[in-house]
């Protein structure tokens, strides 16, 4: 192994070693009465917890329920946000009058908003998707009119010297180079819209894995609430890792 | 297609001509009773909404509770995460130990740990405080961490050719060298703690102006509830560009 390869998988070992001995002191000090069960619940409880969430359905639907919805906030926001960022590329006022506002729409909490979408569109899919929606689009947009604005002039003056027409040297030149741009904005769209809707589900009680973290608590089922907890985390993590993954693999070397 | 071909004159009349627009269909929805009755509610309904609001002295006694959690969470947060983010940036063997975990769970919602901190620490303020403190943790950790591994070894190299003690290195190299991330992390960890805080208020508390927008919505006052949430959004948007404006005050001696 080489050197590097040592010291990631040292490093790893490390990492494991040291959350088991935390779970491990988490474990002695509930077993000794230091904290209630009913507050911190034993790590051991939790593959029994986990087993039991499965059977009960509260691991794959809730998946599916909330991987479906932030694919289709995904994909309405690629539909809605890649002519837009283009647009704001390709006409100047456009990209002056709005793109600041859509710079600051990024930064704003916009989760915030989520009572007005509950009252306009009711206690549904809708909401969550919507949520979802809006935390996707505005990525897209600035990424894909960031990639278009990237786009080396070179290659579109060679377009034009050969008198493709404007249809024509957006289709078979700017998009392509702008391909890679646009992805890293699908890919932040999609990790976005996942962890909104998994918050909004678990605001208003409705939908897939979030749901399930609010049931279990109200159902007082501590360990099963720490279970569907840990399942969202390493979700999360599991889609950082996989998309960042793919568009490593995607980018041109 | 420069941009400086477009005129400052054009870019706002086709900001006001949006704004217009976009207020004047709320308007027509509002009056065209399309929608289940009060769900749009004409606009100087809000208004008025928002300006009772803001007269109500209860409205400023929520905002300090808001208030109070916020700037309580996040200094926690911070502190945690600036001294975290730095070990684990200058200890190399570290940072590769917990960066999975980390990162597993700073991309994970923070809002659905809500249920564990309740039963931590109940359900009120310090639910609210701690909510915060965890939002703002991990982005902190995270960016002062990258900004350590940054650094320009040159400046440790100096500081050691100098004799400087721990002490002198870390206050007269490493702090004034991290600035920019430092600074950057306020900026993050701040916007983060204020989601966390109203998020957690929203979902249970008995005070604060999550709370305020929940009564509303459960008795279904509808002007009410949208003037509560423009105040936070509005106040969420301002301490985010007031932070932001203080901390680019004070540039970094090296630009």
């Amino acid at each position: 192994m080489s050197r590097a390869g040592r010291h990631r998988f040292a490093a790893a070992a490390a990492g494991l070693a040291a959350v088991a001995m935390l779970a491990g002191a988490m474990e002695v000090l509930v077993r000794t009465g230091g904290v209630s069960a009913l507050v911190i619940a034993p790590p051991a409880a939790l593959p029994e917890a986990f087993a039991r969430l499965w059977r009960e359905g509260f691991v794959l639907e809730p998946f599916a329920l909330t991987l479906a919805q932030a694919c289709a906030a995904t994909m309405a926001a690629a539909l809605v946000g890649i002519p837009a960022g283009y647009w704001l590329w390709r006409s100047p006022l456009l990209g002056r009058a709005y793109e600041p506002w859509i710079g600051a729409a990024f930064a704003a909490p916009t989760i915030l908003l989520f009572p007005l979408f509950l009252v306009l569109f009711g206690r549904g899919y809708a909401t969550t998707v919507f949520v979802g929606f809006i935390a996707a689009v505005i990525p897209i947009v600035l990424k894909t009119r960031e990639a278009f604005a990237g786009v080396p002039r070179v290659l579109l003056d060679v377009g034009r010297s050969f008198h493709l027409s404007e249809a024509q040297i957006l289709r078979r030149i700017a998009f392509r180079a702008a391909v890679p741009g646009i992805f890293t904005g699908l890919r932040l769209a999609l990790i976005y819209a996942l962890v909104n809707i998994i918050g909004m589900e678990f605001l208003i009680d409705f939908g897939g894995l979030g749901r399930i973290v609010s049931e279990m608590y109200f159902r007082y089922e501590i360990p099963g609430m720490y279970a569907a907890i840990l399942l969202i985390v390493a979700v999360s993590w599991l889609f950082l890792a996989l998309l960042s993954g793919i568009e490593a693999w995607l980018r041109p070397r | 297609m420069a941009a400086s071909a477009v005129n400052g004159a054009a870019v706002l009349r086709l900001r006001v001509l949006t704004l217009v627009l976009l207020l004047g269909s709320w308007e027509i929805v509002a009056r065209s009773g399309w929608l289940y009755e009060d769900v749009v509610p004409p606009l100087w309904r809000i208004a008025v909404a928002f300006a009772r609001l803001i007269a109500d002295a209860q409205t400023w006694r929520h905002l300090g509770v808001t208030g109070w959690e916020v700037v309580a969470g996040f200094s926690i947060g911070y502190l945690l995460g600036a001294v975290f983010g730095m070990v684990a940036g200058a200890w190399r063997f570290f940072g590769d130990a917990v960066a999975p975990w980390v990162d597993g769970v700073a991309t994970a919602p923070k809002i659905v740990f809500l249920p564990i901190v309740m039963l931590l620490a109940g359900t009120g303020i310090a639910s609210k405080i701690a909510l915060g403190a965890l939002s703002s943790f991990f982005p902190v950790a995270i960016n002062t961490a990258a900004g350590v591994r940054q650094l320009n070894p040159v400046y440790a190299r100096v500081g050691r050719s100098f004799r400087l003690s721990a002490w002198n290195m870390a206050t007269r190299v490493y702090l004034p060298a991290l600035r920019e991330s430092l600074v950057t992390s306020m900026r993050l960890g701040f916007g983060l703690a204020v989601v966390g805080v109203l998020l957690s208020e929203i979902k249970l508390s008995n005070a604060g102006l999550g709370y305020l927008a929940n009564e509303h919505y459960s008795q279904f006052r509808v002007p009410d509830l949208y003037a509560v949430i423009l105040l936070i959004f509005v106040l969420a948007v301002g301490s985010n560009s007031l932070m932001g404006r203080l901390l680019r005050r004070h540039p970094s001696p090296e630009k």
